[in-house]
């Protein structure tokens, strides 16, 4: 099993953000955070707002992610999100104006506000900052 | 005959407007390469999300979903995909006549993307349900979904029972070819070549996902059919703006003979009254 690893691919529907060989990625499932290692059933899996994580040779790589799709077949694993974004390419200052616009939509409370809509961008901009360390 | 001065005048107005063709070739050019490039950049996602669709609709054959749904076609609607500004060759006409054919044959309502479609159809006096202008060189994913999004609504809510989109397929810097596609009801994709059956695990379960996937998968398709004609557009005006040069230098060409003529004729007739008078000195 030692030599056995799989293969990531993390697709946006703007470009192809990540192929590579790994050992081993988390995904948010929509159940909850699931691993897939080498050998693993295939599944079908939609994916929530999450951080993704992919280890390679103990090395770590963490995408901030809001949702889409994986498939698991044959240690071919392929992400379909609608954004995925590497941790260094997050843009912080736009994530920390997000988290803020939510927060005052949310706070505010007023009839015209769509508090399902501010929850997610919330989360999302959580989500974010939380990928690229600034919390 | 025009006079060495009209003609002057004419050289100088075709020049100053072949600089601007000119330039608006090599910014089209640009501009091009850029949108090729996007629509390279969207393939993989485009073909893998039609690839989990299939596999999920064929091993679940039972599944329905509204979207899914085919109803009797009373009322139709085209998403028409035309560009915002003109000065670019035959794709705007292109594009609207096959609209014009398609709504000659059955009528329906129209959405439309990009100025030109809009006013075309909006002088007519067509119905316009709703309209997206301004869309800009840069179309983000957003953008899809949102008219993703308002086409999923008229579907769901029985406005319309068939959904085509209309627009422009990227060939080549020089062909644009004006498509049609079903956009809704979504038609069950073929699976390409083998069928393989896999034995999926499903989480949550294949109608949630199936929820999940298939309005993705309309906006994918809006997506890269923006993408397309985009590209389309940039190609045709880099087209257009190359002949139009092209045809400003041999109208300069054509001109500046003509002035020479008319100088040198001038010049013989000055030489020749000048030989007379001093003939008739004499």
């Amino acid at each position: 099993m030692a030599d056995k690893n799989i293969t990531v691919e993390i697709v946006t529907p703007e470009r192809v953000v990540f192929s590579e060989q790994v050992d081993f990625v988390v995904v948010p499932g929509i159940e909850g955070y699931l691993g897939v290692l080498p050998m693993h059933a295939p599944i079908v899996s939609g994916l929530n707002i999450g951080i993704l994580k992919v280890i390679t040779g103990g090395k770590e790589t963490k995408l901030a992610t809001s949702g889409g799709f994986m498939e698991v077949n044959n240690d071919k694993v392929v992400i379909l999100a609608e954004t995925a974004e590497r941790s260094d390419e997050i843009d912080v200052s736009r994530a920390k104006a997000a988290r803020e616009r939510a927060e005052q939509r949310l706070a505010s409370r007023t009839h015209d506000v769509d508090v399902a809509r501010a929850e997610m961008a919330l989360r999302r901009a959580l989500i974010r900052l939380k990928a690229s360390g600034n919390e | 005959m025009a006079s060495a001065r009209d003609l002057r005048r004419r050289i100088k107005s075709i020049k100053s407007t072949q600089q601007i063709t000119k330039a608006m070739k090599m910014v089209a050019a640009a501009k091009l390469r850029k949108a090729q490039e996007r629509v390279i950049a969207a393939r993989p996602f485009a073909g893998k999300i039609q690839e989990v669709l299939a596999r999920l609709t064929s091993a679940n054959s039972g599944v329905s979903h509204p979207l899914l749904q085919v109803r009797e076609p009373k009322n139709l609607c085209y998403v028409l995909i035309s560009a915002d500004r003109g000065l670019c060759g035959g794709y705007n006409a292109n594009v609207l006549r096959m609209n014009a054919v398609l709504l000659h044959s059955k009528p329906g309502s129209l959405v439309t993307i990009g100025r030109k479609g809009r006013d075309f159809f909006r002088r007519r006096g067509f119905d316009i349900k709703s309209e997206f202008v301004g869309l800009g060189e840069d179309i983000s994913f957003g953008v899809a979904k949102e008219i993703g999004q308002t086409l999923v609504d008229y579907y769901v809510k029985g406005i319309f029972d068939e959904i085509y989109l209309v627009y422009t397929e990227f060939k080549s810097a020089m062909t644009q070819k004006p498509t049609t596609v079903k956009l809704l009801p979504v038609e069950q994709p073929k699976e390409s070549g083998k069928v393989t059956q896999i034995d999926y695990i499903y989480e949550p379960n294949p109608e949630e996902l199936l929820a999940e996937l298939l309005p993705r998968y309309i906006d994918t398709t809006i997506y890269r059919a923006l993408l397309e004609s985009k590209a389309s557009e940039q190609g045709a005006r880099m087209t257009a703006m190359g002949s139009a040069t092209d045809n400003a230098s041999e109208m300069i060409d054509k001109y500046t003979l003509a002035l020479n003529r008319a100088r040198q004729a001038a010049i013989t007739k000055e030489i020749s009254e000048i030989v007379g008078g001093a003939n008739a000195l004499d």
